[in-house]
């Protein structure tokens, strides 16, 4: 079975949404919406106070040549165009929607359930799509997905990988996409490829989704050139980098991008979101979220619209438990902890995990007793016991020659290390600071 | 609503802790330790309890009064250092020289450096070869096994690998010894002269096995500097069987194998990186035939694992893991 050679940990699975199909959470009554739900410059709000708003109407627009379109995920007025806090606690620019109950789509958009599978469009045409449907990376990074399939001058696109490792904890949306829309994901994997010029897709899966393989291979049959991968489930696996090494063998030189490698990676639920961006005109205006945890009573997947407040689900599902310690956007390995729970869902937002109290808290840390775990888990060959003391020290210069800047924060050095060193703090504090540092030296 | 926590990434933790290796090796010393009771009675049932009692308090005393510092003694790596000196010495040793090998091993090599993980040498090393520079006829006094707690007369002599290193010294030929030395069965079981510990290979094997078991330690010290010492030594013998003995008897005397079971392969003073080890535990082997073929001293393990102790920063340094890539 396929993975990549260095490194990995192998993190409780605790799948405990695997089997649960998608629900349709109701429409807020009140939709918080960031005016940049994307990496690359901020979108410009088009929209005043007061406006009235049909489903899928244009909201903020991406102008810069890295940025996205937003639209509206709800029928509904304008209610407030400032900044609001969102998850982190951090204010940012949004756009606050006063909810109607039933939905009015922007015309053009194609609401109903049949599965258009004829691409019409060309390479271009797709990418123009993509770019107007506002569709991004859904993986977590949010990076606009029209801009990674617009090859650049000199470089080639030679595969077209779906990741579908879905290597983190809990997360179980894409297991439940593949299982349950099949046939619209295979149709954008299939428009990815296309936009790359390229002819076949190869689609990454963990081992720990027997179901979904079986589903994909059964329906790619009326495919062609779709390639199905089952990797090892071994964390970091869908980390992209560590997911073209097992799939095409290929690594990533540091500092550079895949397509550096000939490689272009996109996620399933951004592959479902191109599908309907190039075959149903529909914008991205939902996420599709598990709602997991130790303290969650019944683990759930939602499909829920954009702008959604993170309290609204856990009050649909009885309120926070007693026992919550943590909540967190995303996985319990790379996902963030949540300060205000009354922010709006995201684009990208994958998870709403609840910690039980007694995980929640991290433990004491003690001396480094040098065991080399850290250094037999990253799946980059970095060396966290060295780097961590390097940013207590403020040894930026040190941090970067022991390359900190390829670490992609997978967090297996913190997860395994035994004495509970906050090493991935200390290295994220090390890139921050060793990256000013490189930066401005590039400027003088 | 109690307060939620707020931390980076991530969010989880495998189950592991400091303490539960130190702990889990604690555990598989116990059969070493189970066997040199059954070998030598009371006499080892009185060295370990000091060897043990004495490292957990140098600890705690040396955090309390010099460093200042909240006490780790619950750690269990004292508990290991007091073990493993114990098992370093033989069975009849004074009890003062034993305090004094915890004050050294405690103290000298390990808070003076800052404590566990910071130390560079092997604690209970450092201890024994303080003693056995500083205490020479004490700690090569060797009780010969008796036949468990009932036996009184317990009768002195010398180690397998000593009969063999005076008797070349005096320019007679191992081969023609063999009748003096025990023979591998009662090697393996622990039938013969030497330190508390390092008799029952057996016993050290089935420790072994545990600590691979629960990753504490890779196979890579353990196979190589058992490896190195078998390879070397069967070169010598095959040059000249009569002065050389066999790469058995390397193996299953002395304590090799406790060495590169339990102290070549400690955490804080081996090399990181699988490469690292396979350097460390060769240069562990050769060193340990060329000193106890060579060398003043019959037995090796124990300056050689020091000596290589004192590369380890070299070897990190030289010997990167390859960065993803680059």
């Amino acid at each position: 079975m396929r993975t990549f050679r260095k490194g990995g940990v192998h993190p409780q699975e605790n799948k405990l949404a695997h089997h649960a199909p998608f629900e349709d959470f109701p429409l807020p009554k009140q939709a918080v919406l960031y005016a940049t739900q994307h990496l690359g410059t901020p979108s410009v709000v088009i929209v005043e106070k007061g406006e009235s708003l049909k489903t899928g109407q244009l909201i903020a627009k991406g102008e810069a040549f890295i940025s996205a379109n937003l639209h509206s995920p709800c029928t509904g007025t304008v209610a407030k165009v400032e900044p609001a806090p969102e998850m982190s606690g951090y204010k940012k620019m949004a756009i606050t929607i006063d909810v109607q109950e039933e939905d009015v789509w922007e015309e053009g958009i194609d609401t109903s359930p049949e599965i258009d599978r004829e691409i019409k469009l060309s390479s271009a045409e797709i990418i123009e799509k993509i770019k107007e449907k506002g569709v991004v990376g859904l993986g977590g990074a949010c990076f606009p997905t029209h801009i990674k399939l617009m090859v650049p001058p000199g470089r080639k696109a030679e595969y077209c990988i779906i990741n579908a490792a879905e290597c983190e904890p809990y997360i179980s949306v894409d297991n439940r996409i593949m299982l349950e829309r099949t046939e619209e994901f295979l149709v954008g994997a299939c428009i990815l490829r296309t936009a790359l010029g390229l002819s076949s897709v190869d689609i990454g899966v963990e081992h720990n989704k027997p179901e979904a393989i079986a589903r994909l291979k059964e329906v790619a049959a009326d495919f062609k050139g779709i390639n199905i991968h089952t990797l090892r489930t071994k964390y970091p696996q869908g980390a992209e980098k560590q997911l073209i090494k097992a799939i095409t063998n290929r690594e990533v030189p540091a500092g550079k991008l895949p397509i550096d490698v000939g490689c272009v990676v996109d996620n399933v639920a951004t592959a479902l979101s191109v599908y309907e961006a190039v075959q149903k005109n529909k914008p991205l205006i939902v996420s599709y979220i598990t709602y997991s945890g130790k303290s969650v009573a019944i683990p759930k997947n939602y499909r829920v619209r954009l702008g959604t407040p993170l309290s609204q689900i856990i009050e649909a599902n009885g309120g926070l438990a007693a026992n919550t310690g943590k909540v967190i956007s995303g996985g319990p390995m790379m996902g963030k902890a949540i300060t205000n729970l009354n922010a709006g869902i995201t684009k990208g937002f994958s998870s709403l995990l609840q910690l039980e109290t007694k995980e929640a808290k991290r433990f004491a840390p003690v001396n480094c007793i040098r065991c080399g775990k850290c250094v037999d888990a990253c799946p980059m060959g970095l060396e966290a016991y060295l780097l961590a003391p390097l940013a207590e020290n403020s040894r930026w210069e040190d941090a970067e020659q022991a390359s900190v800047m390829s670490c992609i924060e997978c967090g297996s050095c913190q997860f395994i290390c035994p004495a509970n060193r906050p090493l991935l703090d200390y290295i994220r504090l090390s890139k921050n600071k060793t990256g000013e540092m490189i930066r401005s030296r590039v400027l003088k | 609503m109690s307060l939620l926590h707020i931390s980076g990434s991530p969010h989880v933790h495998t189950n592991d802790s400091v303490k539960k290796i130190m702990w889990t090796v604690v555990i598989a010393l116990i059969p070493a330790m189970v066997f040199s009771f059954i070998y030598y009675g009371i006499d080892a049932v009185r060295v370990t309890l000091i060897s043990v009692a004495a490292c957990v308090v140098a600890e705690w005393f040396f955090q309390r009064f010099f460093l200042k510092e909240k006490s780790t003694i619950s750690d269990g790596s004292a508990v290991i250092t007091g073990m493993l000196l114990a098992f370093n010495v033989p069975s009849n040793l004074s009890w003062w020289i034993i305090l004094i090998g915890a004050l050294i091993a405690i103290g000298v090599s390990k808070m003076a450096f800052g404590g566990l993980g910071k130390n560079v040498f092997n604690p209970a090393l450092v201890g024994r070869v303080f003693l056995l520079i500083s205490f020479p006829q004490q700690m090569t006094s060797w009780t010969l096994p008796s036949q468990g707690f009932m036996n009184v007369d317990a009768a002195t002599g010398a180690t397998p690998l000593a009969v063999i290193k005076s008797a070349m010294n005096a320019g007679e030929k191992p081969t023609e010894l063999l009748d003096k030395l025990p023979t591998y069965a009662q090697l393996l079981i622990g039938e013969r002269g030497g330190s508390i510990g390092e008799i029952a290979a057996l016993a050290i094997i089935a420790g072994g096995i545990l600590l691979l078991i629960r990753k504490i330690i890779s196979w890579h010290i353990p196979v190589t500097f058992i490896g190195t010492v078998f390879l070397f030594s069967a070169i010598l013998h095959l040059y000249n069987p009569d002065l050389y003995i066999t790469p058995e008897f390397h193996i299953l005397t002395g304590g090799l194998l406790l060495g590169a079971v339990f102290m070549a392969t400690d955490m804080v003073t081996s090399p990181m990186s699988g490469k690292g080890k396979i350097i460390f535990g060769i240069g562990c082997g050769l060193l340990t035939i060329l000193i106890r073929v060579w060398g003043n001293y019959p037995e090796g393990v124990s300056f050689a694992i020091l000596i290589m102790n004192a590369f380890v920063p070299l070897i990190n340094k030289g010997l990167k893991p390859k960065r993803f890539g680059q």
